[in-house]
């Protein structure tokens, strides 16, 4: 069995020990709960299978990739998908682009920006929601007054259109992109940071680390983000899909990272003028690849909001 | 009612200046506006002369003021490219796009009401199942990218519905002619079906699901098992009792619904060539007109936040609890 959380007796108890009491036990049968309740919903294996296969590929594009993503070859332009040479040897298994890549490399390489990007805006965001909304709920007052006004003023128009705004004036890039993408989620992490300290400022744990002199700083992010984290995950696993999605509207906008880098929706982007010509691998391909990425995604979500806290069920 | 009312006013026009204020700094984040106004090969002079002319050798301050009154009296620019006033450009394609967003709402909410009721009556059954997989798939493509295939294959594989073009319905209704009204109908709504659906499909999963999920708890409460056991048949149990209170939370999300699709329109206008406002952001981002897309920002913002007023202004009238808090 675990081992008892108790205080050390040999010491007078430090500010560390009364806000990690107890919390080495839950980890170790959290995994394992993790771990059964998996196996037994099995669409979030599957998920889980997917997203490791994209995060491999994204890792070993440059191993994975039989060609060079960006190498043009006007000869070898718009092959179909699936088609053998003379020799019997599929060379281009996902066929080529109006300039002749290789879609299958580019693919490869894709994920590396939507991974990347979706990471990134996620972390960006929910450091700086998380960190507002811990402000807000633990001082109340005027602090929470500011800070929920910026959100309001956030919340009161689309997103999309702001990002649009941002990235034409600042002009493209990955650097710009992520920032934008990034300040773009804070609030969801602030709100639901905010409720949650509100309700966590009231526990005892936070009165007797206050009465033994702990920083407010220290209280805010030793004692109480531990016990907020749970919603938060699961905010970012959603999160991270919605990023992907925007991020690629963003690209087929002509907003998105640079035309050289190769992205899912990029591609998606170029594949339109190729429509009416019916080359529908161009368009069919990286759009699978982000709804298989973003579908995971949301499996996963769901499943860990279960996992995680089950009263969140139709809040997110 | 009297003070929600100021106080939920007052909250608006602090977000219209949140917005007006973003959108006025992010033209100046990029260092000097000057050069996005002037041409590439513009002389010291020419820059010079177009920055006193902007206003832009003025203090921030002073140049948030003038923008400010300027937008109050309908001023929001003038597209580089037209040299025409940029409202009036947006307001020559705002039409098709309300027809678009009104039309993909429709879908969203007449097709999830009862896909989610179906689906939490049989909970647990192979339909159920099936319209959450469908869900969960709709929530997951980019909205562009069901577009494409649906041109690829509805619209050129198997020519069912035409894959661009457009015919105007609230112009002739403005302008009083419902008889031409009533004849562009029909194939208005042709054109309207596969743009409708992309822009429809995120907020109809989303919608069914949210449906799905409130009319389940709602099942579960205790008046309706009293009104099972006092007999009534299962039909109205849930039709009276049940589905009326799971509205509840979908008609908070009416007003955010239009902003969500109001911005979604502008990639899926582009994708079927829709002669909307989506297409003339797209157009003027590849143009680097930034006044003609500010401007529509602002005002898509204002639009938004008026929505959001009305409904909230419903929701509190319909719900004391809401302006007591």
């Amino acid at each position: 069995m675990t081992e008892q959380a108790t205080l050390p007796l040999s010491a007078a108890p430090t500010t560390a020990d009364i806000l990690t009491l107890g919390m080495r036990e839950r980890e170790q049968s959290a995994l394992r709960r993790a771990v059964r309740s998996m196996l037994r919903a099995r669409w979030p294996v599957l998920a889980l299978f997917i997203l490791v296969v994209v995060v491999s590929v994204a890792i070993l594009a440059p191993e994975l990739s039989p060609k060079d993503p960006n190498r043009i070859n006007l000869i070898l332009r718009l092959k179909a998908p699936f088609e053998r040479e003379q020799t019997g040897e599929m060379e281009f298994i996902f066929g080529t682009d109006a300039l002749g890549r290789d879609v299958l490399s580019r693919l490869f390489y894709g994920a590396r920006v939507s991974l990347l990007v979706g990471l990134t805006a996620v972390c960006i965001g929910g450091l700086l929601g998380t960190t507002l909304g811990i402000l807000a709920g633990y001082f109340g007052g005027r602090v929470d007054d500011v800070i929920m006004r910026l959100a309001d003023i956030q919340l009161a128009f689309p997103f999309i259109l702001l990002a649009i705004m941002v990235l034409v004036i600042l002009g493209r890039g990955v650097l710009n992109l992520v920032l934008v993408l990034g300040v773009g989620q804070w609030v969801t992490y602030a709100r639901i940071a905010r409720g949650t300290t509100m309700a966590q400022r009231e526990k005892e744990y936070v009165e007797a680390a206050q009465s033994i002199g702990a920083s407010n700083l220290r209280i805010m992010f030793r004692g109480i983000l531990p016990n907020i984290l749970a919603p938060l995950i699961v905010i970012a696993s959603f999160n991270v899909a919605s990023v992907i999605l925007t991020e690629a509207s963003l690209s087929f906008l002509g907003l998105g990272v640079p035309p050289t880098v190769p992205t899912w929706g990029g591609m998606l982007a170029e594949s339109r003028d190729q429509l009416i010509a019916n080359r529908w691998w161009l368009a069919v391909f990286p759009g699978v690849a982000i709804m298989l990425t973003v579908l995971s995604l949301n499996i996963l979500g769901d499943w860990l909001r279960d996992l995680l806290d089950p009263r969140l069920r139709g809040t997110i | 009612m009297g003070t929600y009312l100021v106080r939920r006013l007052l909250q608006s026009v602090i977000v219209i200046i949140g917005v007006t204020l973003i959108s006025f700094l992010a033209l100046h984040l990029s260092g000097d506006p000057t050069y996005l106004y002037v041409s590439e090969r513009a002389s010291n002079e020419e820059i010079q002369e177009a920055r006193e002319k902007l206003g832009f050798n003025q203090p921030l301050s002073k140049q948030y003021l003038d923008y400010m009154v300027n937008l109050a009296q309908g001023d929001f620019g003038d597209s580089l490219m037209t040299k025409s006033s940029a409202l009036e450009r947006i307001g020559q394609v705002v039409p098709a796009t309300i027809e678009l967003t009104l039309f993909g709402m429709f879908l969203a909410i007449s097709l999830a009401v009862p896909i989610g009721v179906i689906a939490a009556t049989r909970r647990g059954t192979p339909v159920d199942g099936s319209v959450m997989l469908f869900a969960i798939f709709g929530q997951s493509m980019p909205n562009f990218w069901l577009g494409i295939m649906l041109m690829l294959f509805v619209g050129l594989r198997w020519e069912l519905l035409p894959i661009s073009g457009h015919v105007p319905l609230i112009e002739p209704l403005v302008d009083g002619d419902f008889k031409t009204f009533a004849t562009n109908l029909p194939d208005a709504i042709k054109y309207l079906m596969m743009p409708g659906i992309t822009i429809a499909v995120f907020s109809l999963s989303r919608n069914a699901r949210l449906i799905r999920s409130s009319m389940l708890e709602v099942l579960s409460q205790d008046y309706v098992r009293t009104a099972r056991s006092k007999g009534l048949k299962e039909r109205a149990v849930v039709m009276r009792h049940a589905f009326r209170n799971a509205l509840i939370p979908v008609v908070t999300m009416l007003g955010l619904e239009f902003g969500f699709l109001l911005g979604g329109v502008v990639v899926v206008e582009t994708v079927f060539s829709w002669p909307g406002v989506g297409r003339l952001v797209f157009y003027s981002i590849n143009q680097r007109d930034i006044p003609v897309v500010q401007a529509t920002v602002v005002i898509f913002s204002f639009v938004f936040v008026g929505l959001n007023l009305v409904v909230d202004l419903i929701y509190a009238r319909l719900d004391p609890r809401i302006r007591l808090k």
